[in-house]
């Protein structure tokens, strides 16, 4: 029995979530009085993993620099019957969504996506995880003897407790992949929404895609993400990239600012799990104000200029 | 080209979450259900490579009787045939084996299934069943061109799209981008009356292994009331954020 903790890389430099599911695995392999041990992709900062609890990490060189599901899957599959790992950790990215499920069928493991806590209790394996798109939470027993435990994104935290990290080479041989990348699209040097610290969200309430710029000044003073409604996507304002909610992009970051947004129940499902919500609307009615921690009521075209103005000076005194 | 739609049967998304049964059971009564919302898109995408293509479109439903009208629904906007599995539905990885049984005698070129239920959550039946299979798979697909036998995808990733080629028979796990939200279709009177007159089978259980249970259920700690700002005094936001809540 150990745990295996999945690391993902970009431009071989570990992603931000590394420190989180990391700081899970060392949790879990605590709990189950065990060993716990990383796997990452052409990374050339594994050993910083070692600030984490980390004390041992694979790194693979022999797959796709791209990130190809079928290949790493394949690969780990491969890695968890050499080490004998009966736990194995991922995140909540895109790219971990991916993986998890064709990892779950070839080492026939329970995945279990999600996951807000360390276990419950350990036998059998209890966790809680979210459902019904943040509006309750599963406590889920796992069976077998096999499970993929998924951490939902800023639920869990990354907990520093250093060790000397040995990283070491291995080579397996995956089969080959089932798909040709044809072209990736990928915003480079802004915060994307599955990963940044703040998440600024505009609605309706901002009459026009002409009146973006405030969203997206309001975002870079933050380093924030920017978001939107789902009537703002449907209208053409935004791409649907933005769109979050029950049926866009969920939302869990750590402060959610949502100009111009009444609240529907569908949004906020989707935004529910950001830890705080900051609502600036016109209408004291806006059912949003119900779920947020601070508001504002008042003109988005006065109070988020007004924001802007006072962060920058905030900012600018550190 | 013979498509199969997974199809999931959800409380509709304004629904009020409660439990019943000491909280081990979601309270289902008094509740409307719908197509789920991710497998619609798909299906709707199928229905368009049909009208287009002259695609035949099946979908199937893995759980009880319950979800029969969902499944009508679905003939009604134009499926061809539905399958019902008689089993209730126990988690993802039953769900998936199910599926993939009842893929092994009843072959398809393309099977969709939403990225995700909107109910549970899981995001893992089209990934395991593609696992099972070995077939590719295209998640969170935002855009499906199929030319012969060969499928293109895009995919979203964070922070951007990546667009996948394969070859059929293929998995994808569908979405809004799919197919527009006012490209969904609402049944009319001659697609209720049609979808009377096609096939409806029900099938038995392979007796999938669910490898996951959910022994209770808790809803979200109540919030605390707003703290309101006044939109004069933007300081004090700043303030808030900085020093209560910790976040800038």
């Amino acid at each position: 029995m150990s745990v295996l903790v999945i690391i993902e890389t970009e431009k071989n430099k570990l992603k931000r979530n590394a420190a989180e599911v990391a700081s899970y695995g060392v949790g879990l392999a605590a709990d189950l009085k065990t060993s716990c041990s990383a796997i990452a992709f052409h990374s050339d900062n594994a050993d910083s993993l070692g600030q984490f609890g980390i004390s041992k990490v694979a790194v693979v060189s022999n797959v796709p620099m791209h990130f190809d599901a079928n290949t790493y899957a394949d690969t780990i599959a491969q890695h968890v019957q050499q080490i004998k790992a009966t736990h194995l950790i991922v995140s909540s990215s895109a790219d971990a969504k991916f993986l998890a499920p064709l990892l779950a069928a070839k080492l026939n493991a329970a995945y279990v996506p999600n996951v807000v806590a360390l276990p419950s209790a350990t036998n059998p394996l209890t966790v809680k995880r979210t459902a019904f798109t943040n509006k309750a939470f599963a406590n889920t027993t796992i069976e077998g003897s096999c499970s993929i435990i998924g951490v939902g994104n800023n639920t869990f935290g990354a907990i520093e407790n250093p060790v000397s990290c040995d990283v070491q080479s291995v080579v397996y041989n995956p089969s080959t992949s089932l798909l040709e990348q044809v072209s990736i699209e990928k915003e480079t040097g802004k915060a994307t929404i599955a990963d940044a610290d703040v998440v600024v969200s505009g609605g309706r309430g901002l009459k026009g895609p002409e009146n973006w710029h405030l969203i997206e000044e309001l975002a870079e003073v933050l380093d924030a993400a920017t978001a939107c409604s789902k009537p703002v996507s449907d209208m053409g304002w935004r791409s649907h990239d933005e769109h979050v909610g029950q049926t866009g992009k969920p939302v869990s970051t750590n402060l959610y600012i949502a100009i111009g947004i009444s609240g529907a129940i569908q949004h906020l499902a989707g935004v529910n799990a950001s830890k705080v919500k900051v609502v600036i609307n016109s209408d004291p009615e806006a059912p949003f104000f119900k779920a947020a921690d601070y508001g504002v009521v008042g003109d988005a075209f006065e109070v988020v200029p007004e924001l802007i103005k006072k962060l920058k000076a905030f900012k600018a005194l550190g | 080209m013979n498509i199969l739609v997974c199809i999931s049967h959800v409380p509709d998304t304004t629904s009020k979450i409660n439990f019943v049964m000491d909280n081990t059971l979601f309270k289902s009564k008094g509740v409307q259900y719908i197509i789920n919302p991710n497998d619609e898109f798909g299906l709707t995408r199928a229905i368009w490579f049909k009208e287009k293509h002259g695609a035949t479109v099946h979908v199937i439903h893995v759980g009880t009787a319950a979800a029969d009208p969902t499944l009508r629904k679905c003939l009604a906007i134009g499926a061809d045939k539905a399958y019902r599995i008689d089993t209730p539905a126990h988690d993802g990885n039953h769900v998936a084996h199910e599926l993939a049984a009842f893929l092994k005698t009843n072959s398809h070129d393309l099977i969709i299934a939403g990225r995700e239920s909107i109910d549970y959550n899981g995001g893992m039946v089209p990934g395991i069943l593609a696992g099972i299979l070995n077939m590719p798979f295209i998640p969170n697909c935002v855009g499906l061109e199929i030319d012969g036998n060969t499928a293109t995808g895009e995919r979203e990733i964070d922070g951007g799209r990546e667009k996948l080629k394969g070859t059929l028979p293929m998995v994808i796990g569908g979405q809004k981008g799919l197919v527009e939200e006012s490209d969904l279709k609402i049944p009319n009177m001659r697609g209720i009356m049609q979808a009377r007159q096609k096939p409806f089978e029900v099938i038995p259980s392979s007796n999938a292994m669910a490898l996951t249970k959910e022994v209770s259920f808790e809803k979200p700690a109540p919030k605390a009331a707003v703290k309101l700002v006044p939109a004069d005094d933007i300081d004090q936001l700043i303030e808030l954020l900085h020093k209560e809540a910790n976040v800038i």
